[in-house]
Order: structure tokens, then C-alpha cells, then sequence
């Protein structure tokens, strides 16, 4: 189902926190909200989810404004950041708890609370409690009880935050899988560009409580609007400085983005620095160069270079992945 | 047990000691004789349980009836005690009305405040209404004196429920009510427990406000059934008194031992942080 939030403002007390804010999700699409902390992007999402009241503007699902239904009536499935389980119910009756609300009989609601265990492979953890469950079977349990009531939407608040690294990988794609295999149109709130990147299909990058920029994933990488989505995207993360140090000199650009796989020496030998940093990866090595005018531009290489800290290095920029920004960091 | 803990042993057996020979020569006493004076007992006897057969001259009525009046006041002031408790408590945690502040302040305020101090307005006000000496009015008093420190301890608890489950109950489509019902109140129980007891228990040991308020023989409860076994008196069969008091007692024993799991019973939460 298709989702606009238009002209959305959003007012805790005299603080304006989201102003004249419009988004359009398509059908069968997630999208991610990204931001720092405080930009807004969890504001966004529980006034879409009927937690927090919309003060003024739009929310249509599929055409139809919902601002003024209690959550109740607008049938969209959340999962917390902390899972929300229900710590009295066992697994089963934390999934069917919604249908139960739904006053569906109980045949079709234990198999309803089958397909969806078996879905997200809770199936042998029906009868524990969630005190008795890792993070990740919970996550799994709070999946459930999001999706079994069928929603028009999954709202997902930073689901991956309360996991340790590995479980996040796997979640990562299985929240992903999920979504793809039920055709849920979805809203992911995160501040890890990572995740924002590797699970949706467009990311609102906010800030501020505006959106700066509403993209794909790549082309937000390759063609940022502002100085602020470069930073905020690409880990390692982007480069910014003078013309002077890369040697050019262009009317209106007040500071160039050089992303670290764009520095190196198969593009040319013409800057000259000291490496000042180097951290491995394993299969990449990243270096910290510092250049003569002082300036430090960062390079991610094919581990087995053989650099160490201390060497003077001469690499080359690559000029067609340049980024150029004018003094108020518009992109030109 | 390491034996470098003996000094500690002795210590509390020590400061101990007393409150257990209190206890003990309680139980002792109510069923032998002994000279007053004297700790030892001559021989043993049930002759001072004979309160609970036939009607003792000095306490002027019922042991029975004194016991369904005790049972019947703690009872239904803890019931009234909780009940409302379970909703101004949740109503003070989560939703947001007008004077809230001043209702919270004024929990405390009554909480610390010297309640006693009013007997006086209040006995005035219960004949006024007609409820002096009765049952129903001490039971009033006594509920409404419970209340603050009933409504505290329930807010306390429920400020421990994870606001999110609250919120995940209402995405999942419940109402306020059912979230309440089905979803807050279970996290609670072991406050509504802990406040089901301690208010029984409360109505149960009270004495001033039957003593004062329901003087009569109508509304007498086990606290003053006792008391008038002494004061009315003056040659006082500590035996007998005793005895009363062990029957006065063991409901309160038995209620600890009853609900001690109940109350140890707290809920590991699904919410990590």
C-alpha cells in the first residue's frame, strides 16, 4: 500500500521538532529513515503509527488520511527497538495476542501463529517465555507478532540496535527477507548508514527535522545533494577539503569530497603526503594521509601493500569522482 | 559456615533473644499453667483456649464474632484499598489529566501526614452521617487512611512497566483498557499482591480506629476483643490473654508463610536494555 505523509509538522510544546515534512513510500518498498540522533526520524514514525498525534499536515494510506485514526484503527505492524514482548506470555500467545484482539476463532488463529513461527524460524520456541530467548529469537518473536495481523505497513524502529555485530549481519537480511517475501511496504528508522544501505530500497536521509535527501542508496552515494549526506554516507567516510591541496582552483566550490576508494596510487602520482594512520581490515588496509598543505585525505587499498606509518606516499586523486560543493555545501 | 562468623552469631543471637523468649513464653503460656512470676510451666492445659467454646464474662461477648468483624473489615479494606489503588495508581503513572502534580503531591502530603490527629473531625463526621459505631464506618476510615500509601506503591510499580509494551499493545490493536488489563496489570501482580497483603494485614492488627470509632459490642473486632479482656479487669489472666493473642496472631503467621513466594515471584522482563 502506498503511504504519503505531506506538509507533516510535528510540535512537542513550544519546540517545533519536524516542520512541513512530506514522504512518499511506494507499494512493496522499504525505506529507511536515517539521521543523527534527534533529527526526528522515530518523531516520524510513531506519528505515522498513531503514537505520537500529527499536528498538522497528511497521512494517507493508500489514499486515504488516516491523521486523526487512533492506532488502533490503522492496522501497522511496530517492532520496538526493545522488542516490546509481552514478558508474561509465553512466545505463542505474544504472537496471537493481536489476532486474540481481532476476536478471530482460535483454529485459524493457532495456524496463523504456525505460518508466521515458521516464517521467521521461531517454530520449536512457541512455549518459552522471552526472558528465556537471545536477542535475536526475540527480535524474531516481535517480527511475528508485527506481521501476523496481516499489516498495511511495518514500521520498524531501530530493530538491530540492541544486537551484538554478528547477529546484526543476520538479521540484517533476514529482516530483509522477510519483508521481500511478504510484499510489505516498510519504514525502517536507523542511524547506521549501513543498515539504511544495505537493507532499503530508498533512504530519506534527515536532519534537523527536514529530509535532506530522498534516494536510492547508490545514487545517494555517488551524487549527494549536500556536503552534510557526503559525510554522512560511506564508511569509511568521505574526505572534505580545499582546492588548494588537491592543486585546482574552480569559481564557487568552496571544498571538494574525496571518498577513500578514490585516492590511491592507481590514479597517478601527483600529491604528495606522509601516512599518518594506518588500520586494518583484513582484506583492505586504511590510510590516513596527511598532505603537505595539511590536509588529510583517507585511502582504502588492497590489504598486502606493503605502507607502513611514517612513508611519504605520491597518489593520485580520481578527478571524475570528485565532489564539489559551494559555500553553503549545495553539491555543483 | 566459616567459623570467623561466630562473633557476628553471637551478636544477633544476643539482640535476638529477647524477641524470641517473648514469642516463645507466648505459645507456652496459652497452653500451661505457670505461677505469675515465674518462667517455668507446671503443667499443660487447652483450659485457656476455653474463649473459643463458651463466652468469657470479662471480654462481654463472641470471640467468633469479633473474628468475622476483624475478617470482614481487613478484608474489604484491602479490597477497596486495591481496587482503587490498581486504577488512581495507573491513572497517576501514565495518563496525563489536569492536577496531576497537585494529586501526587497530595499523595505524599497525606502519606507523611499524622492521620490519627484527625480522629477527632472524623468521629464527628461518622455520627453526623449516622455510621458512628459501626462497621461500615470504620471500614470507610480505614480505607480512605490506606489509600495514599496503597495509590503510591501501585504508581511506583507501574512506573517500572516498559512504556513500549504499552504502546505495542495498542499497535496490536487493543484498547487502552484490554492493554490495561491484559497486558499492564499482570507486570503489577506482584505489587497488587504485596498491597492485597499488606493492607489485610494492616485492617487486621488496627486498633485505634475500632477502639475510638465503634466503641460498641456490635462492631468489635479482635483488637479491641482483646483489650477489653484486660482493661476490664482487675485481676488479669495473663494465660488467657495470651491465648487470644495466639489465635489473634496466626492468621498473620499463616498469610506470611502463605504469600512469601507470591511475593518473591517477580517477572523476568522480555525488555532488554
Amino acid at each position: 500500500m502506498q503511504l504519503d505523509l505531506i506538509n507533516f509538522t510535528k510540535r512537542f510544546g513550544d519546540t517545533t521538532v519536524i516542520e512541513n515534512m512530506s514522504l512518499s513510500v511506494h507499494s512493496g518498498e522499504m525505506i529507511a529513515l536515517l539521521g543523527p540522533s534527534g533529527c526526528g526520524k522515530s518523531t516520524t514514525l510513531f506519528a505515522i503509527c498513531g503514537i505520537h498525534r500529527i499536528d498538522e499536515g497528511q497521512l494517507m494510506f493508500g489514499g486515504k488520511d488516516v491523521a486523526h485514526l487512533p492506532s488502533q484503527a490503522r492496522n501497522v505492524g511496530v517492532v520496538f527497538q526493545n522488542y516490546a514482548l509481552y514478558p508474561h506470555m509465553t512466545v505463542a500467545e505474544n504472537i496471537v495476542f493481536p489476532l486474540k484482539v481481532q476476536k478471530m476463532n482460535r483454529t485459524d488463529r493457532e495456524a496463523m501463529v504456525r505460518k508466521y513461527a515458521e516464517l521467521v524460524r521461531i517454530d520449536a520456541l512457541l512455549d518459552r517465555r522471552p526472558a528465556q530467548l537471545s536477542g535475536g529469537q526475540q527480535q524474531r518473536v516481535a517480527l511475528a507478532r508485527a506481521l501476523v495481523r496481516q499489516p498495511d505497513f511495518l514500521l520498524l524502529d531501530e530493530p538491530l540496535a540492541n544486537l551484538d555485530a554478528k547477529l546484526r549481519l543476520e538479521m540484517r537480511s533476514e529482516i530483509r527477507r522477510l519483508q521481500q517475501e511478504t510484499g510489505l511496504t516498510a519504514i525502517l528508522v536507523t542511524h547506521d548508514q549501513v543498515e539504511a544501505m544495505s537493507m532499503c530500497d530508498r533512504i530519506a536521509l534527515m536532519n534537523g527535522g527536514r529530509i535532506v535527501q530522498y534516494d536510492t542508496p547508490t545514487a545517494m552515494y555517488e551524487r549527494p545533494e549536500t556536503a552534510f549526506v557526503a559525510g554522512f554516507l560511506g564508511n569509511p567516510p568521505i574526505s572534505f577539503l580545499s582546492g588548494s591541496g588537491l592543486g585546482l582552483s574552480e569559481a564557487q566550490v568552496a571544498q571538494y569530497g574525496v571518498r577513500p576508494e578514490s585516492f590511491g596510487p592507481q590514479f597517478g602520482s601527483t600529491l604528495s603526503g606522509r601516512v599518518t594512520f594506518v588500520e586494518t581490515q583484513g582484506r583492505e588496509d586504511l590510510f590516513d594521509v596527511r598532505l603537505t598543505t595539511g590536509e588529510i585525505l583517507r585511502s582504502i587499498q588492497p590489504a598486502g601493500s606493503g605502507i607502513r606509518l611514517a612513508d611519504t606516499v605520491n597518489w593520485g586523486v580520481a578527478h571524475d569522482k570528485l565532489l564539489r560543493f559551494d559555500q553553503n555545501g549545495q553539491r555543483i | 559456615m566459616p567459623a570467623k562468623n561466630w562473633p557476628i552469631l553471637l551478636l544477633l543471637t544476643v539482640v535476638t533473644l529477647p524477641l524470641l523468649i517473648m514469642c516463645g513464653y507466648s505459645v507456652i503460656d496459652a497452653f500451661t499453667d505457670t505461677a505469675p512470676g515465674s518462667l517455668v510451666p507446671t503443667r499443660f492445659t487447652l483450659e485457656h483456649f476455653r474463649f473459643l467454646w463458651e463466652p468469657v464474662a470479662e471480654a462481654r461477648g463472641s470471640i467468633w464474632v469479633a473474628t468475622a468483624n476483624t475478617f470482614v473489615f481487613a478484608t474489604t479494606s484491602a479490597l477497596v484499598v486495591t481496587m482503587v489503588s490498581l486504577t488512581a495508581g495507573y491513572a497517576l503513572s501514565r495518563l496525563n489529566f489536569p492536577a496531576r502534580g497537585f494529586f501526587l503531591a497530595g499523595l505524599i502530603v497525606l502519606h507523611a501526614f499524622p492521620t490519627i490527629t484527625l480522629i477527632i473531625a472524623i468521629f464527628l463526621i461518622l455520627q453526623m452521617l449516622g455510621l458512628y459505631d459501626t462497621l461500615i464506618g470504620v471500614i470507610v476510615v480505614k480505607t480512605a487512611l490506606e489509600l495514599p500509601l496503597g495509590i503510591w506503591i501501585m504508581k511506583g510499580f507501574y512506573d517500572t512497566v516498559p512504556w513500549e509494551i504499552e504502546m505495542a499493545g495498542v499497535q496490536d490493536g487493543a484498547s487502552r483498557a484490554t492493554v490495561w488489563w491484559y497486558l499492564v496489570l499482570p507486570q503489577v501482580q506482584p505489587g497488587l499482591m504485596a498491597l492485597i497483603l499488606f493492607s489485610f494485614l494492616s485492617g487486621w492488627s488496627e486498633y485505634i480506629l475500632p477502639q475510638v470509632l465503634a466503641p460498641g459490642s456490635d462492631a468489635r473486632v479482635l483488637s479491641t476483643y482483646l483489650s477489653s479482656l484486660i482493661l476490664d479487669d482487675t485481676k488479669a489472666d495473663f494465660n488467657l490473654f495470651k491465648a487470644v493473642g495466639l489465635f489473634y496472631a496466626t492468621p498473620v503467621v499463616v498469610i506470611y508463610l502463605l504469600f512469601q513466594k507470591h511475593l518473591m515471584n517477580i517477572y523476568g522482563g522480555g525488555t532488554k536494555g
